[in-house]
């Protein structure tokens, strides 16, 4: 295409408006480009709240600070319908089972953003017994919105970043399409005396010769 | 010699053996022998109008070595409190259940059992509440160390081993928050002793209310992850067809430990903490502590008057926004998904803009001090509240009061839905808008006047019918008395200081205090120990939300499946204050 034809997209619209030429096409990347494209505007969250990060998270959704605006209003209740899991909120130890079930349900591509100091951290309940130390010891997480909670603000710019993840995926280089590497469920925690994953059950009976 | 004072001696009289006054340093009202706790406890009901049991705590008294449960008693036409302190030996911890003359403390007695170990004997269901059966000890008791345990008090002299930050995962043999008991070899086949409780007992019940044919009844867990049960909440619920012939509220995914927590913080530690607390009415929890520890401290007829006036406006603030929130997410269960909540949420954007203004954050406010306030209103502030309070918010509510109260969808499904009588509901200790909407016109702000309420003209919001409805119109009805003590208050509102001396690093002497407010969702209250040290030796929360609760089984059966999700609403709890 010759250079004066070139078409520009004001920035604003660049992250909805997908611009392309026949060069892509023969290079290859016009699938993947809108493949990606498709996906990072319709990102749908999982209807889930987990403590005071959820009230900030309703509160993005609202009209405000207007999450549609990125795709991403459809917050479905089932998570066989959701692409996005924010963990917005304390993770307990009676909850974390039930979570990483959710998880599990999720059909790939899946991502995980932890939302507030709790979810990335254990944030201030950290030290509390029936707290986990941050939902990255037993999910993959993708992006942590720090704050306490976070301002919808914050969580906008949380997502923003989910979005330039998903930009920067190649089909080729995914797991789900994979059949080989496809990720395996995620054990289910059981609640025992303690919290136990199954993948510490052998650190715990050495403990109890020991 | 005032009323109380004679109901304590005519209580010293009528059981001399049993009851003997408190005599500890800084304590109040009187210790009772266990064996006559039910007797005491039913004259207090019956003949001395004590009618009201609102909060039930445990604690550890280690040194003495014994467990101690305090009762609150109040009475439903007001006044001040009557405290009973009932003591067990620490090896055998058995004190007798109030269940049968109280409804209210079922979930208390049962959280007193979870987390102090105390053992209620001749309550029907005592399992444990907070955390899951099979946990490994009760936490709560003074010799009951966490996975993270770093020292009994902060601040902490560790943190900074030569200058070198030390992460407490180095500490933990398995590098995360987990701690298992030394004989625990198999966690394979690990089954706790009592997790099918809680299906039984609810089948139990179903065949107690069975109409006598045989059908089959069937058991929905609603939840913890569900789109209309307001976080993390489930309820266990048992049909027969479309209708409900049982219900139990299983609750704890979200306890984040705050009384532990607590009870190793500072004083003022705490009181961020207490913004997680109900956590879309921060400054309500954080004026209930501020309170507690004051009445503690002495400060309380000292407060100055600016900071009065400056915590009633940010309190009467949050219980509209509150409120907002609560009508918009009960329309919400009922099917009109979103639009309605949409407009409340965008009034309660306002009130968080005043709140970010003049606390520095949206929700986590962190404002009230001991003595005062930590921040004022600036005049550019004070403008805004002004024409939010005068103009913008008696317009908008109208505004939802014209298209939600008289629209015919939202009264077919309400009206007479669960119904709690003003029996049940001072029985089972419900508290707030559930309370006056069952025709019990009990407000703290009048009942047991604290701060400056007493000079406002405002009126109790009271509605007679118990049902769905009424707890829909008492919200309505308290935003609008809510907005006249704020067009008072912003009126009166004198200047001078907003605090009375240096909140940090007190020293509270010796005693237990119980501070309480009329939160949003009802009588918030603080019981606090304390050792004489600058940590609280006891943190409890008696929180609205949990207590609440209690009536919901009672509202519930007989009732289409449908109605539970409206029914919860009209409740409106908040889970982190639930589960605390």
């Amino acid at each position: 295409m010759a250079e004066k034809n070139k078409i520009t997209v004001p920035d604003e619209l660049k992250s909805t408006v997908a611009v392309t030429d026949i060069q892509e096409v023969f290079d290859g990347n016009l699938i993947e480009k809108a493949y990606n494209w498709g996906r990072r505007n319709s990102v749908w969250p999982m209807f889930f709240g987990l403590a005071c990060c959820a009230i900030e998270m309703i509160s993005t959704a609202a009209s405000r600070f207007d999450l549609s605006r990125f795709g991403m209003e459809v917050m479905r209740p089932s998570p066989r319908q959701s692409d996005l899991l924010i963990i917005s909120g304390t993770v307990t130890k009676k909850m974390l089972p039930a979570i990483v079930r959710l998880y599990n349900q999720m059909p790939e591509p899946k991502y995980v953003i932890a939302m507030g100091a709790c979810a990335s951290g254990g944030g201030p309940f950290k030290e509390g017994y029936n707290v986990i130390a941050g939902i990255d010891k037993y999910l993959p997480v993708d992006v942590y919105v720090p704050g306490c909670p976070p301002t919808p603000q914050a969580l906008l710019f949380g997502l923003m970043k989910l979005q330039e993840k998903i930009d920067n995926q190649k089909i080729s280089e995914t797991s789900w399409y994979d059949k080989e590497n496809a990720g395996d469920p995620i054990p289910i925690p059981v609640l025992g005396p303690d919290i136990m994953d199954p993948k510490d059950f052998d650190k715990i009976r050495k403990q109890a010769k020991g | 010699m005032n009323e109380i004072a004679v109901v304590k001696s005519e209580l010293e009289i009528r059981f001399p053996d049993a009851v003997r006054k408190d005599d500890r340093e800084g304590f109040q009202g009187y210790i009772v022998e266990k064996e006559s706790l039910v007797e005491v406890a039913t004259a207090l009901r019956d003949d001395f109008g004590y009618d009201y049991l609102t909060s039930v705590t445990g604690v550890d008294y280690i040194e003495e070595d014994i467990l101690e449960a305090v009762y609150h008693f109040y009475r439903s036409t007001g006044g001040k409190e009557l405290v009973l302190h009932v003591q067990t030996p620490r090896n055998n911890p058995v004190i007798p259940s109030l269940y049968k003359i109280f409804h209210g403390v079922d979930f208390q007695e049962r959280e007193a059992w979870d987390l102090i170990g105390i053992k209620f004997e001749g309550h029907p269901d005592l399992r444990r509440i907070l955390l899951w059966e099979g946990f490994n000890g009760h936490p709560l008791q003074k010799d009951w160390k966490e996975a993270f345990y770093v020292e009994e008090k902060k601040p902490f002299d560790n943190r900074w081993p030569e200058g070198k930050i030390q992460q407490i995962e180095e500490l933990n043999k398995f590098g995360k928050n987990v701690r298992y008991p030394e004989n625990f070899h198999d966690p394979e086949s690990w089954k706790p002793e009592h997790e099918d409780l809680l299906y039984a007992g609810l089948l139990d019940l179903a065949e107690k209310t069975g109409s006598g044919l045989e059908t089959d009844h069937v058991v929905i867990n609603m939840g913890p992850q569900h789109p209309s049960t307001h976080g993390v909440f489930r309820m266990a619920v048992v049909v027969d067809g479309e209708t409900i012939t049982a219900l139990k509220p299983v609750m704890g995914y979200l306890h984040r430990n705050h009384e532990k927590i607590g009870e190793r913080n500072t004083y003022i530690q705490n009181i961020p903490y207490t913004d997680r607390l109900d956590y879309i009415s921060s400054l309500s929890n954080n004026f209930g502590y501020a309170m507690a520890v004051e009445k503690l401290l002495g400060y309380t007829n000292e407060i100055p008057e600016r900071a009065e006036y400056l915590r009633v406006i940010m309190a009467e603030l949050t219980r509209i926004s509150n409120h907002l929130w609560a009508i918009g997410f009960l329309l919400n269960d009922l099917g009109a998904y979103f639009t309605p909540s949409l407009y409340a949420i965008q009034e309660r954007e306002l009130i968080l803009d005043i709140f970010e203004e003049v606390t520095g954050a949206r929700m986590m406010n962190n404002y009230h001090r001991f003595g005062g306030v930590a921040k004022d209103i600036l005049p550019d502030a004070m403008k805004k509240i002004e024409n939010l309070v005068l103009d913008r918010l008696p317009r908008k509510v109208d505004e939802l009061d014209k298209y939600l109260t008289k629209s015919e969808l939202l009264q077919s499904r309400t009206e007479g839905v669960g119904v709690l009588t003003p029996e049940d509901a001072i029985n089972m200790c419900a508290v707030g808008p559930v309370l006056r909407a069952s025709g019990v016109p009990y407000d703290v702000r009048r009942a047991d006047p604290y701060s400056i309420y007493d000079r406002f003209d405002f009126d109790v919001a009271v509605r007679y019918h118990g049902d769905t409805y009424d707890r829909y119109l008492i919200r309505m009805d308290e935003i609008h008395q809510s907005l006249r003590i704020l067009q008072q208050a912003l009126k009166d509102i004198p200047e001078g200081p907003i605090l009375l001396r240096n909140p940090y690093n007190i020293k509270a002497p010796k005693g237990e205090a119980y501070g309480r407010v009329e939160g949003p969702k009802g009588e918030l209250g603080f019981y606090i120990v304390s050792d004489g040290t600058s940590n609280p030796y006891r943190y409890h929360v008696r929180s609205p939300s949990f207590i609440n609760l209690t009536g919901l089984e009672k509202m519930c059966v007989g009732q289409k499946v449908a109605d539970v999700v409206v029914i919860l609403g009209s409740i409106d709890i908040i889970l982190g204050e639930v589960d605390r």
